[in-house]
């Protein structure tokens, strides 16, 4: 008998009237807000605010592919990091690009390579002046860099806490690596200084604005998107690797080629989410690719809730606003609240913040009847 | 800075050896008259005067000099005062009569005194001290010029150490390959043939290039034979100094890396969960050591050198209650979701970090070795640092130490059966609880033992477990769990293999390609190298 389609609708209509709202609160309210009421009004939002949301939506991006990855599929990546950085230097290069001869040195070359005394830029470099060229960076260095390490680790059927601590090494390997000079993406210091993209200051507010905007949608197209592949038949096929790997390869399939696709796609969201994340946030080094980062983003999805549509949203939004509130006000007790916030997760509550909820609506069911 | 001085010097013996063509006499009074002299110059000449006469009195005088002992009277003579604070003269050490009334300190100002300083360091090729005379020889070998040719022939004739005497004799075959003499040259290169510094084959080498007329350097097509001959063989031995040296390294990183990953082994290999707060059970030993040290100096500064022995059981036991603790609050609520335990063992390394913080600082502490741990032992002209080979000896104990206990103690046959099969092993009345929580207590204790080698041989900061826990899990994945052979032939072979490719690649390469390898030793074997065989492999 063929498989029948989950009839259920894609969202709930409250989940639907919930995704309307924040695509209009974003798209709309909050670029009107901060471009059209003057600084001063009482309802103005103010560039520090736009940029901090648009960071913390591109968080979010990153948890939904994580939470494809590890809440669906149970494979705990450490890597998701390393794929937002590369997607953040792949249009790093085409910004770069684009500050031409503006920078310090009045040369045609970023100011790194000037100082390291180079003439020409490196092969690698090719062709990042165009965007096209740079958006397909984005998608294709983390998209092949995953699918050739997925290939290779998942032949061999490394699971568990294996791939986790291999692809922690590979993080840690490529953070070491872009240390370098002669990496060519500008040592310790990364890339920074960025002016404009397409020959728009990156400083306007609309430019701003456009960012916001487009990260806010990207949110929601990913959160859609990996909507209709849970809700699909190959949705069920992971989720049934994450709760019996063996159990599926004696109904026949191959497991190999559904993690593979489920890994490289995450890999290409986290790149996109870099590349958006770049340009709000002015700069990108390797430090970004430090594993304490990847390891933090696993946290985020705790957080919110494993396996829930919603919760890797609001896990990384809980938890960065907590990190930028933690940071100015008591900057030493930071990691004290990391530190307890990950122990405290996964000891006490398994299902994150919306796990809770769903508890406390049953005990109110209950108690109903 | 040392060089130009001796440089001045050998220009102004120079000068010397060609006004005076008797060098090597015995001191006489008219070589140190000029030190009496108002003129800087000729005090200057006078010191040289009495570096070439180059015997244990020329050395004793210029000392004298150095301490500003040596005295002048009105007449010119140069004399010192003895114990009794009566005047002697300086050459014959003879007793003034009459006794003269006044004298003053001969002046030395800064250019002499650096002018001393060479003068002093050739002329002690003849003291009769042997580590002075080792020295001596050691800093001439880097400064050699033909003028010192005489020096180096008085001093080999009364040289009786043999290590001097390779040195000087090598420096002299040195100075002779410029020899006007062919048999002198082929015996220089002869003699050279034996050595196994880098510096002479440079030389060698260039001898056998062309200069810019077309000629060979060296003219004598037979000496040319001869040092080709000297090149390989200095070549051959180069190498083979080269591979003892990474091998050396090799090993220490080796058995650093073993001693981190032990622990891990153990408790990944019977819990099968990865403790990411291992790395800070090693600063906790690392702290350990810190404390136990400052302890020692503020109650037993006497028995300071001790500290390290006392700071072992220290850093294991705190490492190891630590362990027990976590083990008992947070760990065993984890057991069967591993990937929970990787994020809630992240968070305690986290908190663990930054208690370290607020107790003692962000900077790093300072952890000094004791003295019999300062130093090395130098094989052919490669310093072995002792605190290095104190760590590889100490790996082995600890290895030992922890064969017997799994292997011959009853909780070690528990561990084993728990870690084969945990179920079977409870039913046959083993209480697993109590094995997990004395395993865990026992790997982090031997991290704890971890932190105290690397405390001496590195900075203790709180960072510190952070730099060693990604390469000990490579050993760990590398090497498979559930038998310590695994991780002593991972450790091992990571540590050397990465020392061997480090000098051709560079640090950074060098991990990548061992990440690259280890990916691909798990195509081949996904449960490590040295995996246990059975039914319980696949959980």
């Amino acid at each position: 008998m063929q498989y029948q389609p989950n009839i259920e609708p894609l969202f709930s209509k409250l989940g639907w009237l919930g995704l309307i709202t924040f695509a209009v609160l974003t798209l709309i309210v909050v670029p009107w807000m901060y471009l059209f009421i003057p600084d001063g009004g009482a309802f103005h939002i103010s560039s520090y605010t736009v940029t901090l949301i648009g960071k913390i939506m591109c968080y979010c991006i990153v948890a939904v592919a994580m939470n494809l990855i590890w809440g669906y599929a149970g494979i705990l990546s450490l890597g998701q990091g390393l794929f937002f950085a590369l997607g953040g230097y792949s249009f790093g290069m085409y910004l770069m690009r684009q500050i031409g001869q503006d920078g310090q040195y009045q040369s045609d070359l970023p100011d790194f390579m000037v100082f390291l005394d180079w003439k020409e830029y490196p092969l690698h470099w090719l062709g990042t002046d165009s965007f096209l060229w740079a958006i397909m960076l984005v998608v294709l260095v983390p998209g092949v860099l995953a699918f050739i390490f997925g290939y290779f680790a998942f032949r061999s059927r490394i699971k568990g806490v294996y791939f986790s601590i291999i692809t922690q090494a590979l993080t840690y390997a490529f953070m070491l690596l872009f240390f370098r000079n002669e990496t060519g993406f500008g040592g310790n210091n990364g890339f920074t200084d960025f002016k404009r993209i397409l020959g728009y200051s990156l400083t306007d507010p609309t430019m701003r604005a456009a960012l916001f905007g487009l990260s806010a949608f990207f949110l929601l197209l990913v959160l859609v998107l990996s909507r209709v592949l849970i809700k699909s038949k190959f949705g069920r096929i992971l989720t049934a690797i994450r709760d019996s790997e063996s159990r599926l390869m004696f109904c026949g399939y191959d497991p190999i080629r559904f993690k593979l696709f489920i890994w490289t796609l995450s890999a290409i969201i986290c790149g996109i989410a870099g590349a958006l994340y770049v340009p709000q946030v002015g700069i990108i080094n390797p430090s970004e690719m430090s594993p304490a980062n990847s390891i933090e983003i696993a946290v985020w999805v705790a957080v919110g809730g494993r396996g829930t549509i919603l919760g890797p949203v609001i896990g990384a939004a809980a938890v960065n606003g907590a990190k930028s509130f933690f940071t100015q006000a008591f900057p030493e007790y930071w990691l004290f609240f990391l530190g307890l916030l990950f122990i405290l997760v996964t000891l006490c509550l398994p299902f994150g913040i919306v796990g809770l909820f769903s508890k406390l609506k049953n005990k109110f069911k209950k108690i109903e009847s | 800075m040392l060089n130009n001085k001796r440089n001045a010097l050998l220009f102004i013996l120079s000068f010397l050896a060609l006004a005076f063509p008797m060098v090597g006499t015995a001191l006489d009074r008219t070589d140190i008259s000029g030190l009496a002299s108002e003129h800087v110059m000729e005090r200057l000449k006078a010191i040289d005067k009495i570096a070439l006469v180059g015997d244990s009195d020329a050395l004793r005088l210029l000392k004298e000099l150095q301490n500003s002992e040596l005295l002048v009277t009105d007449t010119g003579q140069i004399v010192l005062e003895n114990d009794d604070w009566d005047v002697i003269d300086a050459i014959t050490l003879e007793m003034l009569d009459p006794q003269p009334d006044t004298y003053n300190t001969v002046i030395v100002n800064n250019r002499m005194r650096s002018q001393l300083e060479s003068a002093v360091g050739v002329l002690q090729l003849l003291s009769d001290d042997r580590e002075i005379r080792l020295t001596s020889a050691k800093s001439l070998r880097d400064n050699l010029s033909p003028l010192l040719l005489t020096f180096l022939n008085k001093a080999l004739a009364q040289e009786s150490d043999e290590e001097i005497r390779r040195i000087l004799q090598e420096s002299q075959s040195i100075i002779l390959l410029d020899s006007p003499d062919e048999q002198e040259r082929i015996d220089a290169v002869n003699y050279l043939t034996s050595s196994s510094e880098r510096r002479v084959r440079e030389l060698l080498v260039a001898k056998l290039e062309k200069n810019e007329s077309g000629e060979f350097e060296e003219v004598s097509a037979e000496v040319r034979v001869a040092i080709e001959f000297a090149v390989t063989a200095i070549d051959r031995k180069l190498t083979f100094i080269d591979y003892f040296g990474r091998l050396f390294s090799g090993l220490s990183l080796g058995s650093i890396l073993l001693l981190a990953a032990m622990g891990l082994a153990i408790t990944y290999g019977l819990l099968g969960v990865i403790n990411l707060a291992h790395g800070e059970m090693l600063m906790i030993g690392a702290y350990a050591t810190y404390v136990t040290q400052q302890l020692f100096v503020n109650y037993l500064p006497s028995y300071f050198d001790l500290y390290v022995l006392a700071a072992i059981p220290m850093a294991f036991l705190s490492s190891a209650i630590i362990g027990v603790v976590l083990e008992r609050t947070v760990i065993r609520w984890l057991y069967g979701r591993p990937l929970e335990t990787l994020l809630a063992t992240w968070g305690i390394s986290l908190f663990l970090i930054q208690l370290v913080r607020q107790i003692f600082g962000a900077q790093n502490v300072e952890v000094s070795n004791p003295t019999w741990l300062s130093g090395g032992v130098e094989v052919w002209n490669i310093v072995m640092p002792l605190n290095r080979i104190a760590i590889i000896v100490f790996a082995a104990l600890v290895l030992i130490g922890i064969w017997l206990l799994i292997s011959q103690t009853r909780l070690g046959l528990f561990i084993r059966s728990v870690t084969q099969n945990r179920s079977m092993a409870a039913c046959v009345g083993v209480n697993t609880a109590k094995v997990d929580m004395l395993a865990f207590g026992l790997g982090s204790g031997i991290a704890g033992l971890a932190g105290v080698a690397l405390s001496q041989i590195g900075n203790v900061g709180p960072d510190l477990g952070q730099a060693y826990i990604i390469d000990s899990f490579m050993v760990v994945v590398l090497g498979g769990v559930g038998q310590l052979a695994g991780t002593v032939y991972a450790a091992l072979g990571l540590g050397v293999f990465s020392k061997f490719i480090e000098p051709g690649v560079g640090a950074v390469l060098t991990k990548i390609i061992i990440l690259v390898f280890i990916i691909a030793v798990i195509q081949k074997r996904p449960q490590g190298l040295f995996a246990l065989k059975g039914r319980s492999v696949e959980g």
